[in-house]
């Protein structure tokens, strides 16, 4: 029940020679690269600030957020891929870490409003209206930006830590796991829905306006956030395949494939899985906390088991074990989403559980699973 | 990621509740009052026109205290007109035009209040008997006193409850003759009860105390406030009651009470726990089997819930519409039913989705959430996105009274007991049955069961449907005690997988165990830390657990425990 037997490509990569290290990409690779950061970092910007309202080169701002939603979206994809694609571990609970993310970046955000607000308090909104007297302890210190950021990476990170290594130390895998990731994020939406844990209750945090004193709302500060969000997803895509390219990342593959054998080889799978697993809920809380600012609301649906099961299937859509798929995966089930809920609402459900349906039937390695079908199945 | 969340609809039926609540109220006092003077009627042999204009007179006064002796000397000596001008009182329909005279009505018709004979007042001199909260209740434990005569059993019943709550000297009399004429045992010592209420305010010491001591066999609640004043002290130090044995007696009564709520609500919280696990139960035992069997954890089995669920609305449609006289029977065949559209759509899917994917459990998990979707969908496309109205059938409605502070529900006694025989079947059908041997032996060992000539892929999709069709059972019994909508399945689903990592795969015992277990722990946990934070220690509890006991409670054990 633990081995996987798909035979995926980066497995036949990584079972050449000991010494010569899989290349981290291929030239193809480097140019695709190359051009989605001048797209990002050069042709988006000036096409969202520079050029005229009306014109054909325009971007609105609804596509601009959009897209960095997207982006954010397929941070998280390629997170998910990292723990599943390559260590088997499938987590049906990610969308907490991504939550978690956005709401310790919420947090400075809902300081940055300062007296701002409806009622003009120190307080945020919610805390007046709950008759709350005073910040709660743990929100110490979250009116500084940087304080913020190290919760994106910490709080995330250290639950991971925790949940993983209990979780593994006692060996739970495959559905077991799957289950309990579930669980772990519901258990955590039925917390944060409360108002008395202190963040917001059903409505979260929502109504921000200004991050590091700009305006969370002008168009220069959409781009700059954009911009972090794409070069991010750059930054991520690169780490994750330096990991895999690794030889850290070679017995990764292997704990997938045949756990027990690499126990018996003499490695210490525990260890191995509870350090891709962490970087990986670590890299989701940073795309929440990119994210959060973009859309401007975080609320615990957010941490609602779909969401994250959604998650999952952008990296089943797009190929997992792939690292570019689940980036493809989750532009193309997103933008499908926005289109059909602007056309067809009520037929959404059924087209996202037919696509459940059909990649694990039909595309059991994904769209670029098909087009390497195409190309004669050379690896990557 | 915008999906809405199925959570956030605290409040959602307050409205259509809370008019209901006021309507029965209303209804209530009416019917109280047309029985109190049927009862009356009956009941008394009543001297004609025993009220005088003398006793209406202080009625008419701005007094409110008068009007409070008013209705005393009224109860004093009580009769069907007394009944009568104190009902109009109490919901604004008695008038006045001057000192004497006293009409009752309701705006257009109008009687004499002292003859009860037909009257046209002059409309624009009519003044209205204002009444406070005071008199109010004054009126109101008056009809309870007159009730206590009542031939109706519930009506007595109901009006010794309100009497208990708030005893008024002034009906002591009352009280008394009705004990004396009261044959219900029940209602006789809860009468007796009321009784010494009314002795506690008593002027004589031995009275009281004899009246404290009888309090304390009361079970009732109400009666803990009424015996309290006994053991306060003022604000100086001193007792308010200052004899020390009644203090005494009165501690030690209070202590009884005491003891006997705390067995209630003991009990209460374990049978609300069984209650819990039975549903869970109903929902984790098909899900069990196919886990056990495949290796897999079934995403859609929610949805099966809801398609027994709406099987049985749809079962009660068919009723209404084609057999009007036999609704109180459409559960008796929405059981079948649910099960038949469970276990068929149970045994499509394994045969056109999950068969594809057997050896892939992960890919198998997303596929049935893939499929869960296109049926929560479907159910809203067909159903609407309404919850929509299932009815108790009137045999399932009620309650059982065990203790004064503890009314088990029949509907979750019967769920009980529903899913008690659902379990006694599944386990002859496991362990009686060849079917069930050919489950077992494929659930141990796949290849060498296939090796003897077990038809593995027939028995998958047997083993699935059955599953399916319990889960169809559960809806059933969900459809009596919450809503049914297109995603009630969703609620349950993810209590049902604890119970099944809790309980082990594939084992009978370990399901009804986790089951149980899991109901009556957090229904034991809610109280100290509210619902949700229960949820939460179950989870963590069941983190730790599995770190003891990673294959669950009741793991296979021997050479098969590793397949």
């Amino acid at each position: 029940m633990n081995a996987t037997t798909l035979p995926l490509p980066v497995a036949t990569a990584a079972l050449g020679t000991a010494d010569d290290r899989v290349r981290l990409f291929s030239r193809l690779g480097w140019t695709a690269i190359g051009i989605a950061v001048v797209l990002i970092a050069v042709v988006v910007p000036l096409m969202a600030l520079v050029a005229p309202d009306g014109s054909a080169l325009h971007l609105s701002s609804y596509a601009l957020t959009l897209v960095g939603k997207i982006l954010c979206y397929a941070i998280c994809a390629v997170a998910l891929d990292l723990v599943w694609g390559y260590c088997g571990i499938l987590s049906l609970g990610h969308g907490l870490f991504f939550a978690l993310g956005g709401y310790a970046i919420g947090m400075y955000l809902m300081r940055a409003i300062g007296h701002d607000g409806v009622y003009k308090s120190d307080l945020p909104d919610f805390m007046v209206f709950l008759d709350w007297k005073a910040y709660p302890w743990y929100w110490a210190f979250t009116d500084h930006f940087w304080y913020c950021a190290l919760l994106v990476v910490l709080v995330p990170g250290v639950l991971a830590f925790v949940f993983g290594y209990f979780a593994f130390r006692s060996r739970i895998k495959g559905v077991y796991l799957s289950i309990i990731t579930q669980a772990l994020t519901y258990a955590a939406m039925l917390l944060f829905f409360r108002n008395d844990t202190g963040f917001g209750g059903n409505n979260g945090f929502t109504d921000f306006k200004r991050i590091l004193g700009f305006d969370i709302y002008a168009q220069g500060t959409r781009v700059a956030l954009f911009v972090l969000s794409g070069l991010t997803l750059v930054g991520v895509l690169i780490l994750c395949r330096y990991l895999v390219t690794s030889k850290l990342g070679r017995v990764v593959t292997a704990i997938r494939d045949a756990e027990s054998r690499v126990m018996f080889c003499g490695y210490d799978p525990k260890a191995f899985k509870l350090f891709v697993w962490t970087l990986s809920a670590v890299i989701c809380g940073i795309a929440g906390a990119l994210y959060v600012p973009q859309v401007g609301i975080i609320n615990p649906s957010e941490m609602a088991p779909q969401n994250s099961i959604e998650m999952v299937i952008w990296v089943a859509t797009g190929g997992r074990g792939t690292l570019f798929g689940p980036v493809i995966g989750a532009f193309v089930v997103n933008l499908a989403k926005s289109v059909f809920t602007m056309i067809a609402p009520e037929y959404w459900l059924f087209f996202l559980g037919a696509i459940f349906v059909g990649v694990t039937l039909f595309l059991p390695q994904g769209i670029v699973g098909l087009f390497r079908r195409r190309r004669g199945g050379g690896a990557a | 990621m915008a999906m809405p969340a199925g959570i956030a609809k605290p409040g959602a039926p307050a409205g259509p509740l809370m008019w209901r609540s006021a309507f029965s109220a209303c209804s209530w006092r009416e019917w109280l009052v047309v029985v109190v003077a049927l009862a009356l009627l009956l009941a008394l042999v009543a001297p004609a026109f025993a009220v005088t204009a003398d006793d209406l007179k202080p009625l008419a006064s701005d007094d409110f205290a008068d009007k409070a002796t008013a209705v005393d000397t009224l109860m004093s000596a009580p009769d069907e007109r007394v009944a009568a001008i104190l009902a109009a009182m109490g919901s604004d329909q008695l008038f006045f035009t001057d000192e004497t005279h006293f009409y009752i009505g309701d705006g257009t018709t109008y009687v004499d209040a002292i003859t009860g004979a037909k009257a046209e007042p002059k409309a624009d001199a009519l003044k209205p008997v204002e009444i406070n909260n005071r008199v109010r209740g004054k009126i109101d434990s008056a009809q309870s006193a007159l009730a206590l005569l009542s031939p109706d059993r519930g009506v007595r019943s109901k009006a010794i409850e309100t009497l208990a709550g708030s005893p008024d000297p002034a009906l002591a009399k009352l009280v008394d003759a009705a004990v004396a004429k009261e044959t219900d045992p029940a209602l006789k010592a809860r009468l007796e009860l009321v009784q010494a209420a009314f002795a506690l305010k008593s002027d004589n010491p031995a009275t009281r105390l004899a009246a404290i001591k009888a309090l304390g066999r009361s079970e009732n609640p109400q009666t803990r406030l009424l015996l309290l004043p006994f053991v306060q002290k003022n604000a100086d130090g001193s007792f308010v009651e200052p004899d020390a044995d009644t203090r005494a007696a009165a501690q030690t009564s209070l202590d009884a009470i005491d003891r006997s709520q705390k067995k209630g609500e003991l009990l209460g919280a374990l049978f609300s726990g069984v209650s819990l696990g039975s549903i869970l139960l109903l929902v984790a035992l098909g899900l069990a089997i196919t886990y056990g069997l495949m290796g897999v954890i079934n995403m859609a089995h929610g949805e099966f819930l809801m398609i027994g669920a709406y099987a049985t609305y749809v079962v009660q449609g068919i009723f209404r519409s084609h057999f009007p006289g036999a609704e109180n029977w459409y559960l008796v065949a929405a059981i079948p039913a649910a099960f038949l559209a469970s276990a068929i759509i149970g045994a499509v899917l394994e045969r056109t989705v999950i068969r594809f994917l057997y050896g892939r459990p992960l890919e198998t998990l997303l596929a049935t959430f893939g499929i869960s979707l296109l049926l929560i969908q479907a159910s809203r496309t067909i159903f609407g996105a309404q919850n929509v109205e299932v009815a108790n059938p009137s045999w399932m409605s009620g309650g059982i009274e065990v203790l004064p502070n503890l009314i088990l529900p029949w509907n979750r006694i019967y769920i009980i007991a529903f899913s008690a025989i659902v379990v006694a079947l599944v386990w002859a059908i496991l362990n009686l049955t060849r079917l069930g041997l050919f489950v077992r032996a494929v659930t141990q060992n796949r290849a060498m069961a296939g090796c003897v000539g077990v038809r593995t892929p027939r028995i998958d999709m047997l083993a699935f449907a059955i599953g399916a069709g319990i889960a169809g059972l559960g809806g059933v019994a969900l459809s009596q005690i919450s809503n049914v909508g297109p995603d009630m399945g969703q609620s349950y689903i993810i209590d049902s997988f604890m119970v099944v990592v809790l309980g082990g795969v594939g084992q009978l015992a370990g399901t009804i165990v986790g089951a149980l277990g899991l109901g009556i722990v957090s229904k034991f946990l809610e109280p100290f830390s509210g619902a949700v934070l229960a949820k939460i220690i179950v989870l963590v509890f069941i983190i730790l657990f599995i770190q003891r006991r990673p294959q669950g409670m009741f793991a296979l054990k021997g050479r098969s425990a590793e397949a």
